[in-house]
């Protein structure tokens, strides 16, 4: 089993990490607010009193957020907590106008869960591995600062002031960047199956707190550093890599890793103190007086499991039973928008195990070649159900198929109709292919005695001679058999 | 328990409230008196008491999730948002600059 | 014909509604005694033509047959409940010159059921205060005066004391009030009128500058119980925006009212009679008992263990909930903003928050900001919270012996302005018998009951079990009845 180390002049250090996991829960209004959610509006325009924190306004939550948060918690087989509150979380800062964040420290809405990350031997994961979820808690998102649109002032747009979060807070329970990446992109493929976050990290809709420690083998935890907001996959590990071998330079030359909060920069793939926290704060949590207990019927609760999807994990293991290799299973399941087209194939009729290696490679690589999403696609699951049907009744072989996808990805029509307009039906006619073996093997009398005399590569050259001879549309399977009949 | 003038300038500082030695000074005997007062809480026996949750039985009803439905909770009022503002700028509120 | 401003809520609806004078009228006899009554100061804003609209109105609907239950009234709001387009400062000079783009859900209800606005009453600031000597807009002054020959400024009380002042002194025939720890009921006793706090949540407190939460209410003040009964009937409402809000429907309380109190319980809390008590405080209280068994109730001891714990619980809980609450005062989206030279952010909002909020404002911050503090939460705050459940059950085990609890609505009578504002202790202990029905939640009235050895009023509490607004006002009504108070203070002003 390999490990992830961290290799330093005293030895091997284990690193130790803790991800707190923003995810912008979705949903049409604020947390608290009836304010609009939607990415990218001018500014301060999505802001309703209560977000501005205008004297005597009152949070009300909103239903669409409880509900996404409880079922993100079954997603995770975590337990549901049906008396959870909401505390104020006190501190001064221009993107928070009330002074404090509703969240929840005391009784969060979900509590103890876990997801499994799965084996990646490249990455130096070896087995699947649960890494602990600590809580779930659901909180308002802060306004934003912009500085550099004036010499002496930052500006603050209160846009996503009030956006329903949930915190994801794991266990320190990954070792190694790389740990941390797959549980970053299973949890956000977790969201996105339960539509609870779009996961879209360029538009701030996930974000990382990484807490990042390192110790030696068997040793007491270390301290640990807090490094906020970071907003790609590729960037938690650059900055777990960077924050362990900071740590433990710094160590081993006789300093002490202070408890902080750090930023990351991007362009340098470093971190740094954060300036404008280097206080330390006493945030004063205490329950929120303007609202009451969140209170949940079972039946609310019930209605949230009933509404879960089918999750990555499951379905990669249905996908599996059907004799899908794993690996097909693994990249089908790995985004929602790809598993659901897959499944849809699978409905309108095709077989599981021919359908996924054409939707993982035929499929794939025209939509990458195009740039399109998968949501785009030029063709329909139907049209490729009947394009793969026709493969499989022997209509057309594998590689007229390709021709034919080409083509409906260029005219959008079905492939009935182009295979029956271009004339591309397989040849399955028995007789007119042991007329062009007999052609082909008259007209290459010399390989035939080389073949005879012990040059078996030869037979895949015959193969080609007698395709070729019938454009390509013979049913390949006959041709070998013919082939072998007469060369015996 | 009781505060001295390190503890009363911190507290301050957290409240952000600015305050000379003078008023903070004056402020230690004062909070002090105060707290003694409220000290006498600690003699009553609170055991398998829940702390106050709500004041009355009331069970806390959700708004739905439709957008601006309540002009007076919803959004696309900037002009209103801004209107008292010391300082507004291209819709925005200006503070003095932030370095993070 | 009486003078239109000696006239209640009830005799404006009426009399105008039988056409015996015009809203107009009254709004202009209303506006004239404002304008006449600066010295008292209750007022912070004064908006005649806001009471003269409503009133044109009123006549119109008059005229159109669409009366509405407050049409011809004209009231004065306190300065805590936000006004449209009306300045709203909560009597802070942090909040100076702030216009809020909106309308607090209770003044809404009233302006809808007809009502006008003389003005935006003066209060302490941000409801922190009993004597209404922690304005930034100055004192209010009591119209009273004690007959003792030292002819003093009185302390209207507070937080409400804008409230008090104006409709003892007949310049409104009613106001809102707040109460968080007494802030109806104390200002009532002391100015000789009557006020309720309804069971917490009746209210919306959308649109009411926060103090602290948990206890914060709306409330009507007014000459007599009836008047409380037409107002609270108006204010009460369950509100979408204000999650602690009841979904309760409002009864009609005004309808229902009804000295008769045979076959009611009153419970006379022995802890509330304390060592050293005011003479005629306890003379009154026992006069009070005597006038409910002649109204039919039955007086049953009861007993409220925790009573002395209430101050000092509610000490730790309005301040905790108050630094929080005023921690969006900072300079940023509205009010004052103090910004020097080269001044961060954190330095802007320290500097704001030291000009802008008054001493007493900044104590009770300091105090709740100590007490939420690491290392101290659990010590005070759960703490506070877990007696705070102690004295609800208190109240719930009284409450299945007696139906209403009398007791002294505050331990003394008015005192003068400045006589106690250099103790903040002295000054707490004002609502010392105010504050335990706020802790629970539950309804409490004050009506004017006697007169002091100094010729001051005193008020007794009517205390109703939760949602009982209608035994409080009943209790009240039977106590108003037989008390016969019909002292006022003599103009002077
Ligand atoms: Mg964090
Ligand atoms: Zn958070």
């Amino acid at each position: 089993m390999s490990e992830y180390r961290i290799h330093g002049e005293t030895g091997a250090w284990e690193v130790v990490i803790g991800l707190e996991v923003h995810a912008q829960i979705t949903s049409n209004a604020k947390l608290f607010s009836g304010a609009a959610t939607a990415f990218g509006a001018e500014p301060n325009t999505q802001v309703s009193l209560v977000d501005a924190a205008m004297p005597g306004m009152l949070p009300v939550p909103n239903v669409e957020c409880i509900r996404q948060a409880v079922r993100t918690g079954l997603a995770i087989d975590a337990q549901i907590n049906a008396w959870s509150r909401f505390d104020r979380k006190n501190y001064f800062y221009a993107d928070l106008p009330q002074g404090y964040q509703i969240s929840q420290l005391y009784h969060p809405l979900v509590g103890e869960g876990a997801l499994t990350i799965d084996a990646d031997a490249k990455a130096g994961i070896a087995e699947d591995k649960r890494i602990g979820i600590e809580r779930i808690h659901v909180e308002q998102d802060a306004g934003k600062l912009m500085h550099d649109q004036h010499p002496t002032m930052s500006f603050v747009d209160l846009n996503r002031s009030g956006v329903a979060l949930m915190e994801i807070v794991s266990r320190p329970d990954m070792r190694s960047p790389a740990e941390a990446g797959a549980y970053l992109r299973k949890l956000r493929a977790i969201l996105r199956y339960v539509g609870s976050c779009d996961g879209n990290m360029e538009e701030g809709s996930m974000r990382a707190d990484v807490n990042v420690s390192v110790r030696k083998v068997g040793e007491e935890l270390g301290t640990r550093t807090e490094t906020k907001n970071v907003n790609s996959v590729r960037f938690v590990m650059q900055a777990i890599e960077y924050e362990a071998k900071r740590q433990v330079a710094l160590i081993e030359a006789g300093g002490k890793v202070d408890q902080e909060t750090r930023l990351f920069n991007p362009d340098s793939g470093t971190t740094r103190t954060m300036r404008s926290k280097e206080d330390a704060h006493d945030y004063r949590y205490f329950p929120d007086p303007d609202l009451l207990p969140l209170e949940l019927s079972e039946d609310f609760i019930a209605e949230c499991r009933a509404s879960l999807p089918e999750l990555p994990d499951a379905k990669r293991a249905r996908y599996i039973a059907l004799d899908i290799s794993a690996y097909n299973a693994q990249v089908l399941t790995a985004e929602v928008e790809s598993a659901r087209w897959f499944d849809a194939l699978l409905d309108v009729g095709a077989e599981g195990k021919g359908a996924a290696n054409w939707v993982t490679s035929e499929l794939f690589g025209a939509l990458n070649r195009l740039g399109l999403s998968i949501d785009q696609s030029p063709v329909s699951p139907g049209a490729a159900a009947e394009l793969l049907g026709l493969v499989a009744d022997g209509t057309i072989s594998g590689s007229i198929a390709k021709q034919v996808f080409e083509k409906m990805l260029e005219s959008g029509d079905g492939a009935a109709a182009i295979v029956e307009r271009e004339g591309l039906k397989q040849e399955s006619d028995t007789g007119a292919i042991e007329v062009a073996v007999d052609a082909i093997l008259a007209a290459n009398a010399d390989k035939v005695a080389e073949y005879q005399g012990g040059k078996a590569a030869l037979f895949g050259f015959f193969v080609g001679q007698v395709m070729k001879a019938m454009q390509g549309k013979a049913n390949p399977k006959l041709v070998n058999d013919a082939l072998k009949a007469r060369l015996g | 328990m009781s505060v001295d003038q390190a503890t009363v300038g911190k507290i301050a500082k957290l409240a952000r409230i600015a305050m000379p030695d003078d008023d903070v000074a004056a402020l230690v005997p004062e909070l002090n008196n105060i707290l003694a007062w409220v000290d006498q809480l600690a003699e009553v026996d609170v055991t398998g008491v829940e702390p106050m949750t709500a004041v009355i039985p009331n069970r806390m009803v959700l708004r739905a999730d439709v957008v601006d439905a309540d002009p007076l909770t919803g959004g696309n009022r900037r002009d209103d948002i801004l209107a008292n503002a010391p300082a507004a700028q291209h819709g925005f509120f200006g503070v003095p600059k932030v370095i993070e | 014909m009486t003078s239109l401003t000696e006239l209640t809520v009830a005799q404006i609806r009426d009399g105008h509604r039988a056409g015996d004078f015009s809203a107009v009228e009254v709004a202009e006899a209303f506006n004239a005694n404002v304008a006449g009554a600066r010295a008292l100061n209750a007022f912070i804003v004064e908006t005649p033509e806001h009471a003269l609209h409503a009133a044109e109105q009123a006549d119109a609907d008059r005229a159109a047959g669409t009366l509405k239950p407050l049409s011809a009234v004209p009231i004065g709001m306190k300065d805590l409940f936000a006004t449209k387009g009306v300045q709203t400062t909560a009597a802070s000079h942090i909040l100076e010159g702030f216009v809020p783009p909106y309308e607090s859900t209770v003044s809404q209800k009233l302006w809808d059921a007809g009502a006008g606005m003389l003005g935006k009453l003066n209060m302490d600031q941000f409801a922190m205060g009993s004597s209404n000597e922690t304005s930034y807009f100055g004192n209010v002054l009591s119209p009273w005066r004690s007959n003792d020959g030292s002819n003093a400024a009185l302390a209207p009380g507070g937080s409400s004391g804008g409230s008090a002042s104006a409709v003892a002194a007949r310049l409104c025939p009613a106001a809102t009030g707040t109460d968080t720890g007494g802030s109806i009921r104390q200002p009532a006793a002391f100015t000789g009128i009557s006020g309720i706090k309804p069971t917490y949540g009746r209210c919306s407190r959308w649109g009411i500058v926060a103090f602290a939460s948990s206890l914060d209410q709306a409330g009507p003040m007014a000459r007599d119980v009836r008047d409380c009964a037409i107002l609270l009937g108006v204010m009460a409402g369950h509100d979408a925006k204000d999650a602690t809000s009841l979904n309760l429907p409002v009864p009609d309380w005004e309808a229902a009212l009804q000295a008769d109190l045979r076959g009611k319980k009153v419970g006379i809390p022995r802890e509330y009679r304390l060592d050293g008590m005011d003479a005629a405080i306890a003379a009154m209280w026992d006069k009070g008992a005597a006038m409910l068994t002649d109204a039919g109730a039955e007086i049953v001891d009861i007993t409220l263990p925790h009573t002395k714990y209430a101050l000092p619980a509610y000490y730790i809980i309005a301040p905790a909930e108050a630094s929080s609450n005023l921690a969006r005062y900072d300079g940023v989206r509205y009010g004052l903003r103090d910004l020097s030279d080269g001044a961060g952010l954190q330095d802007m909002y320290a500097a704001t928050r030291a000009a802008g909020f008054g001493a007493e404002v900044k104590r009770r911050i300091m105090i709740g900001t100590y007490v939420l503090s690491a290392g101290f939460y659990d010590a005070y705050y759960t703490q506070a919270q877990k007696v705070r459940t102690l004295i609800a059950r208190d109240f719930a085990h009284a409450f299945t012996q007696c139906d209403v609890i009398l007791a002294p609505t505050a331990p003394s009578a008015a005192f003068a302005l400045g006589e106690r504002s250099a103790d903040p202790l002295a000054m707490y202990l004002n609502d010392v018998f105010a504050v335990p029905a706020s802790l629970a939640g539950l309804p409490a009235m004050s009506v004017p009951a006697a007169l002091s050895a100094d010729g001051l009023p005193l008020g007794l509490q009517i205390i109703g079990n939760m949602f009982d607004e209608q035994g409080v006002l009943n209790a009240g009504l039977a106590l108003e009845q037989r008390a016969g108070f019909t002292a006022r203070a003599e103009k002077w002003w």
